[in-house]
């Protein structure tokens, strides 16, 4: 039986349906503490001392720590993109002589039961001399902590890239535009918060940490690193993960101080925050500035695109270092041929919560920033926005493409894509010119409605590589062992299809165990739509150095040749007909010897770039600002479907945080850096009601040549491009070409470009 | 630390002697107290859902009831919903029609539809988006939600009524 292809129910669903789960929170140990962080209460300011004595004088109360309890630990790492110039600008687990943000921790309460820890949470003063903060990211750069760190200002990098002879693009323009707009400061918000169980067993030494998520064995690695623990001294188990989408299971000063108090307290800690927390402390994301000049032909065609982006990047540099400014960079010129491009990343902090990764990092900001700017081409030069795409899209006889930059350590070659047949296909299933009839003839009834259209090109499958291991016993069940990471979107189902198909079991059989650092000395984890690519491919290696094995061996018992023999059904069977033997029966025989196992790694030196089409249709009321999506379409090239029910999954899950930022979703601020949007009654996800049936193209056209599956990432694709159709649809539907330039589209902005702003 | 008060709670028919604070949430109760884990907590002010729970039938927020309260009265979890090994409807709906990614929301969202399909099973499929717009979800993006529901809903109202 066939298993790549085939929409399967997955096979982790069950213990989630019946309470089963094991998610941080539902961790215990006995007598653990609960640790409680005390955050600090202002956006910037000197800290003048803590004072813990009422606190610690509650019953139950069974340590305090402030940043002199932890003096002798080192500020948190990065994990990638990191610049030695960026070093300064790294995170205490405890702040040390300022505080940078509302939210940043200050001191930590241990205690016998949640409800005491956070009582004493309150009691816990911090003194702290209140300063002006620093919250405007494209203002000039102040200084990042006055009498510290002398002169070092609050802008730690820029990034610079380029490629092409800019100068002579512009000087044979026809004409230049320009462009700012804005990408408001929004992040993935799991409906779990963050949280976790460190336990020291005594007897072996080891300490493991409980509610690991997105790359476990990095964060095994710098929490040994910071605590000084040999090797074999920390280990780090996943649990379920309720949602990643970039910001969880990134290392954060709460899981080092788990781990540290775990061994200094003598006693196993947990620690779940609560909601508040969650929204001022794990990463923001987004939150760019983009100012862009295009220099074009009278097609509309770019000669060359110069680019200046800022990123705010909150208080602290985290362990994503340059990551998202770098991405925003590469991945700025899109789908587009665009010969000649420079870009300058400005990555600037402010006295707001520190920001790292949200799915599509870089690119559901550059994605609406070019394709804004398209619009804003096509309207300069009275064109129609679809015409000035379809000539500046890669042609798909130009693949592989090599951009001529890199992000994250790897050159951005475009593997494959058929841009332009992907365009005319979402065209086509819209019936665009017939659509585009009939929405004009209802804004001619006075309706306000309006389509847009946007085109990225995304990435996935980010190296360096990933290791698998699969066994099989006696009684013929499968177990994979590997060490990339679940967050929820079908790890074990899909890995345990392509294993399925391999050798030809039945995939009830097979069990996947991931996450764990104590079974598999790699991993790479779950981030940069990498799994399915990366560990993917190493089960399909793995499988077939299983199946090799297996025949081999079945062909001696069964006195024939491998060729002779194939797996089918959980079993070795002869070719044509006769002979056959259990599968679990070939592994017994190999008992002594090492078993019937398989091992894979795929190592990737490049990433491989999938791409789609946003399609959003929307209708604007003009008395209350209200939007509403009538109709969203996505068409994306995934290479190959290995279950297209769960890549639907992932795009329409991916499209709905989407809407989400590009509607509803924003960490405001006010004057004083307070954080206005603390609370889900501020910070508005979208309910059912505010997403519609998004529907899916889902194409395999252009399989990727750089793995053995042929598969790119699917988990990105869906939000990528959401706030740049959104845009162009309330546009249209308005009959105002450019008039959104900035995301979230609220009432409160589109209030503005309807009636201006108020006096 | 404040007095507790002992008291028994009736979840899924099974009954819990506990010794509480008074100010303890009914959905802290269940998972420390009880042991009953399955019920989460998303976010503790009452908007996400995830801690829905039937108290006396009707679906309840348990992170905004204290456990005191729910004394004398009958709890239902999503412990209590599966028929020994055969699952509830809205489960097998819910697992067919990949109606849950992290599954975080999951406990929330089944005990909500339990709850209000079992008070009026004839609910209109708008009906049915229209009280599933009070859960939140982040990974699905609904649409297998109200697949799911809709589809049980019907597996449902097919069933001879007791």
């Amino acid at each position: 039986m066939s298993y790549i292809g085939r929409s399967l129910r997955r096979i982790e669903d069950r213990p989630l349906l019946l309470g089963k789960g094991s998610f941080a929170a539902d961790c215990n140990a006995p007598g653990h503490l609960h640790m409680r962080v005390v955050r600090s209460p202002v956006a910037f300011g000197r800290i003048l001392g803590v004072e813990t004595a009422e606190a610690a004088a509650l019953e139950g109360v069974a340590a305090i720590w402030t940043a002199d309890d932890v003096a002798g630990l080192p500020p948190i790492d990065f994990r990638q993109m990191g610049l030695e110039r960026l070093a300064p600008y790294r995170q205490w687990v405890l702040a040390r002589h300022y505080v940078r943000y509302v939210g940043d921790p200050v001191a930590v309460v241990f205690a016998v039961d949640p409800y005491v820890a956070e009582d004493a949470a309150d009691l816990v003063f911090c003194d702290i001399e209140e300063l002006a903060p620093q919250l405007d990211a494209t203002a000039e750069p102040v200084t990042f902590m006055p009498d510290i760190h002398l002169g070092l200002l609050s802008e730690p990098a820029v990034i610079r890239r380029g490629y092409g002879d800019l100068d002579a693009a512009f000087a044979a323009a026809h004409k230049i535009v320009a462009l700012e707009v804005k990408v408001g400061r929004h992040t993935g918000v799991p409906l779990e918060t963050r949280g976790g169980l460190a336990v020291h067993d005594a007897d072996t030494d080891v300490l493991t940490l409980y509610g690991a998520a997105k790359v476990p064995h990095y964060n095994r690695d710098a929490i040994s690193r910071m605590l000084g623990l040999a090797p074999g001294r920390l280990e780090l188990s996943e649990g379920h993960v309720g949602g990643g989408f970039g910001i969880r299971g990134e290392l954060y000063p709460e899981d080092v101080l788990l781990c540290a108090a775990a061994l200094r307290l003598r006693r196993p800690v947990k620690w779940i925050e609560d909601r508040k927390e969650h929204l001022l402390a794990a990463n923001h994301s987004r939150d760019q500035v983009y100012r862009l000049h295009a220099a074009v032909d009278q097609r509309g065609f770019i000669l060359g695109l110069k680019a200046e982006v800022f990123t705010d990047q909150g208080a602290y540099v985290r362990t994503h270092g340059t990551t998202v400014t770098d991405l925003s960079a590469a991945m700025l010129p899109g789908p587009y041929v665009i010969p000649a491009y420079s870009v300058e990343g400005h990555i600037r902090l402010t006295n707001k919560t520190p920001a790292g990764t949200y799915r599509a990092p870089g690119r559901y900001e550059s994605t609406f920033a070019r394709e804004r700017l398209i619009d804003r081409i096509a309207t300069e030069l009275a064109l129609a926005p679809v015409e000035v795409r379809r000539v500046n899209l890669i042609a798909a006889e130009a693949m592989p493409f090599d951009r001529g930059i890199e992000t994250l350590g790897t050159a951005v070659v475009y593997d494959s894509g058929k841009y332009r047949d992907l365009l005319e296909r979402v065209l086509d299933r819209l019936s665009y010119d017939r659509l585009q009839a009939e929405l004009a003839a209802r804004r001619d009834r006075g309706e306000h409605v309006g389509l847009g259209i946007a085109c990225f090109v995304e990435k996935s499958g980010l190296g360096p590589q990933d290791l698998v291991r699969i066994k099989v016993d006696g009684r013929g069940t499968v177990a994979i062992v590997t060490g990339v990471a679940s967050v929820g979107q079908g790890v074990e189902t899909v890995l345990a299809q392509i294993c399925a198909e391999t050798i030809g079991i039945p995939i009830e059989r097979i069990s996947v165990i991931h996450g764990q650092t104590d079974r598999i000395e790699i991993g790479f984890g779950a981030f940069a739509s990498r799994v399915t690519v990366m560990a993917g491919s190493a089960v399909k290696i793995a499988s077939e150095a299983l199946r090799d094995r297996a025949l081999e061996t079945a062909a001696k018992l069964l006195q024939t040749s491998p060729d002779a023999l194939r797996l089918s059904g959980g079993m070795v069977e002869a070719v044509g007909g006769g002979a056959s033997l259990p599968l679990g029966d070939v592994a017994l025989h190999l008992e002594g010897a090492g078993g019937l196992t398989g091992e894979g790694r795929f190592v990737a030196g490049h990433m491989t770039y999938p791409y789609g089409v946003h399609a959003a249709q929307v209708k604007v009321d003009p008395s209350t600002c209200a939007i509403t999506i009538e109709r969203y379409l996505i068409g994306y090239d995934v290479g190959r479907a290995i279950n297209p029910m769960l890549i639907e999954g992932q795009i329409v899950g991916a499209a709905a945080q989407g809407i989400g930022g590009a509607l509803l979703e924003e960490f405001v601020y006010d004057e004083n850096g307070q954080p206005l949007a603390a609370s889900f009654a501020d910070y508005l996800m979208p309910t059912c009601h505010e997403v519609p049936a998004i529907e899916v193209l889902l194409r395999e056209d252009a399989p990727s040549p750089l793995n053995p599956l042929g598969v790119k990432g699917a988990g990105e694709a869906g939000i990528n491009a959401v706030g740049a159709a959104l845009a162009a649809a309330i546009d249209a539907a308005l009959q105002r070409p450019g008039a959104v330039t900035q995301l979230p589209i609220t009432p409160a902005r589109l209030h503005r470009i309807l009636r201006g702003p108020q006096s | 630390m404040a007095s507790k008060i002992n008291i028994d709670l009736a979840v899924n028919g099974t009954s819990h002697a506990v010794s509480i604070e008074p100010r303890r949430t009914l959905a802290d109760v269940l998972r420390d107290d009880c042991g009953l884990t399955g019920t989460h907590i998303g976010c503790e002010h009452g908007v996400c859902g995830a801690c829905t729970v039937l108290v006396d039938d009707k679906p309840v927020r348990s992170c905004l009831m204290f456990g005191v309260q729910a004394e004398g009265k009958a709890i239902r979890t999503v412990e209590g919903l599966a028929n020994g090994d055969t699952l509830h409807p809205l489960q097998q709906a819910f697992w067919e029609n990949h109606g849950l990614q992290c599954g975080f929301c999951t406990p929330g969202f089944l005990m909500l539809s339990a709850g209000v399909l079992e008070q009026n099973p004839d609910m209109s499929d708008d009906e049915i988006r229209d009280v599933l717009s009070s859960n939140l979800c982040r990974c699905t993006g609904y649409q297998n939600i109200v697949k799911a529901v809709q589809i049980a809903a019907r597996e449902l109202r097919a069933r001879p009524r007791v």
